[in-house]
């Protein structure tokens, strides 16, 4: 195991890195599945589905979606509230397993869609859900190490599961977007810290060229999920000195409601603090969105100098462990664009049929 | 299938992502998508760029159940002339609607969206489409 630290304060409360999110946004396609209706197809009980994964429906891309465009909607958001202008933002990192070029940057797409001029670094990167996560952790080192003024982390996914798969009933879509940046007249959460625990764990997976991802089953849970978002926890606690009842609100990546407030309750945390971010229940796991959503609709929440923790969770393995100060700013902020509430009761029920033929699920043959 | 030349589409890119058109500064016309020259004061126009807001109305609409190619699996849809409120009319797809919401006189706002693939392995082409607000 290799434990890393990144942008650590070692006093022990009210933790200042002059680092924070000072713009956020999300966004969730309209259309939404019933995991009911999946479970009609395969023959299976909808109800045991939805009790066992804590899982009524989830969010499912419309035909002209990809996460190019979740990342340019949930970026015009972040923009509404942090009313920067795009050209001082320097990098722009999207996260997501289901950027739509293998090769060639969905950042670029973000930049130019945005107006982001040309004086900015980017990546599109990937690391199963945590890959936006990984993107915050990334700008917030360029801008605390004064490089850029303000970076743009994304995280955001269409995310595939195979037809009669269980990952078929959670595999969403939709993302976040924040902008990240040092002025404390504009931060709405202070990043006080961050930790993260990453090991070579292989509990899900997709090969080049692969359609669907594959997973190990069982091995998803106790040895990969619940292992590194516990010990990112433990280590982020241990380091800055906060107790889990420091925290008013608490996000953990939502693979499955199960797995998450299961988490919640290891940790002795309950369930009404991770109750504002825990969307999954409504939208599915949004892969690379998914506890960053969770984190946007818990400020949407939050009251000004409340904590909140958040832990996210990517396969292969790893998770990124955060402590977010809410400041006076959010107030302000947080009504110049659409909440994740806004977005989660905008909706539109599909079939299987329409779900299938959305997601690329038929063969054509040679009626292409 | 490559359909599209791809230095055509990249020049493109900020007209199709951000609604620039541009405005001849001598008749004091705007022109959506922009114009080499203006076609009314010729030589004596001046025109230089206009980012146009992304609001608009529809002015009239058709629901395509035939789609061209590249189009054809998206069907039906709807395709509307929407008057921009500060600038031309254009011709865009009306997005995340259903049919009875789009009407003549309904208020649009722009949406980034793809718009099509040049097949499996060729470049995909974004822009904006519009919903109903």
């Amino acid at each position: 195991m290799n434990k890393v630290e990144l942008i650590m304060n070692n006093s022990k409360k009210a933790l200042d890195n002059g680092v924070g999110i000072i713009g956020y946004g999300a966004y969730i396609p309209k259309r939404r599945i019933k995991a009911e209706t999946i479970a009609e197809v395969w023959g299976k009980d909808g109800e045991d589905i939805k009790n066992g994964l804590m899982i009524e429906e989830k969010a499912v891309p419309g035909i002209d979606e990809d996460t190019a465009t979740i990342s340019v909607a949930a970026t015009q958001n972040a923009l509404l509230r942090a009313k920067i202008n795009p050209r001082e933002i320097g990098a722009i990192y999207v996260g997501s397993e289901s950027h739509p070029y293998a090769v060639k940057p969905t950042a670029t797409i973000v930049g130019d869609a945005i107006n982001a001029g040309h004086d900015y670094t980017a990546a599109s990167t990937e690391f199963a859900c945590k890959a936006g996560t990984a993107a915050i952790q990334m700008c917030a080192g360029l801008v605390k190490s004064n490089y850029i003024k303000y970076g743009l982390a994304i995280g955001a996914d269409t995310a595939q599961g195979a037809p009669g798969n269980a990952l078929e009933y959670s595999a969403a879509a939709g993302g976040a977007a924040f902008i990240i940046g040092s002025d404390k007249r504009e931060i709405v959460a202070q990043i006080e810290a961050t930790y993260s625990y990453s090991s070579d764990t292989p509990d899900f997976w997709r090969r080049s060229h692969a359609m669907y991802p594959s997973h190990g089953g069982r091995f998803t849970g106790e040895p990969a999920y619940v292992k590194h978002v516990f010990s990112a926890t433990q280590g982020l606690l241990e380091r800055t000195g906060y107790k889990i009842n420091d925290f008013d609100f608490a996000v953990f990546h939502m693979p499955n409601g199960k797995f998450a407030s299961g988490m919640a309750k290891k940790l002795g945390i309950p369930f009404e603090k991770i109750a504002p971010g825990f969307v999954v229940k409504r939208i599915g796991n949004t892969y690379s969105g998914s506890s960053i959503l969770g984190l946007c609709a818990t400020l949407d929440v939050a009251k000004p100098n409340q904590l909140i923790l958040l832990t996210s969770y990517g396969s292969g393995a790893g998770s990124d462990s955060f402590v977010f100060r809410t400041t006076d700013k959010l107030n302000e902020v947080r009504n110049a664009a659409p909440t994740v509430e806004d977005y989660i009761k905008d909706k539109e029920y599909v079939s299987y049929a329409q779900y299938a033929k959305i997601k690329g699920k038929l063969h054509y043959g040679g009626a292409q | 299938m490559h359909r599209t030349s791809v230095p055509l589409l990249w020049r493109r890119f900020k007209h199709h992502y951000r609604l620039l058109g541009n405005h001849c500064k001598t008749c004091k016309t705007d022109y959506y998508p922009p114009r080499e020259i203006c076609p009314t004061c010729r030589r004596k126009g001046v025109l230089e760029e206009k980012e146009f807001e992304k609001k608009g109305t529809i002015q009239t609409y058709s629901i395509i159940y035939a789609g061209p190619v590249g189009f054809d699996k998206q069907t039906p849809y709807a395709v509307a002339l929407i008057k921009l409120d500060n600038g031309p009319v254009l011709v865009s797809q009306i997005v995340d609607a259903p049919f009875d919401q789009v009407k003549i006189g309904a208020k649009v706002t722009a949406v980034f969206r793809k718009i099509y693939e040049d097949g499996k392995e060729g470049i995909i082409h974004y822009g904006l489409k519009w919903k109903v607000v």
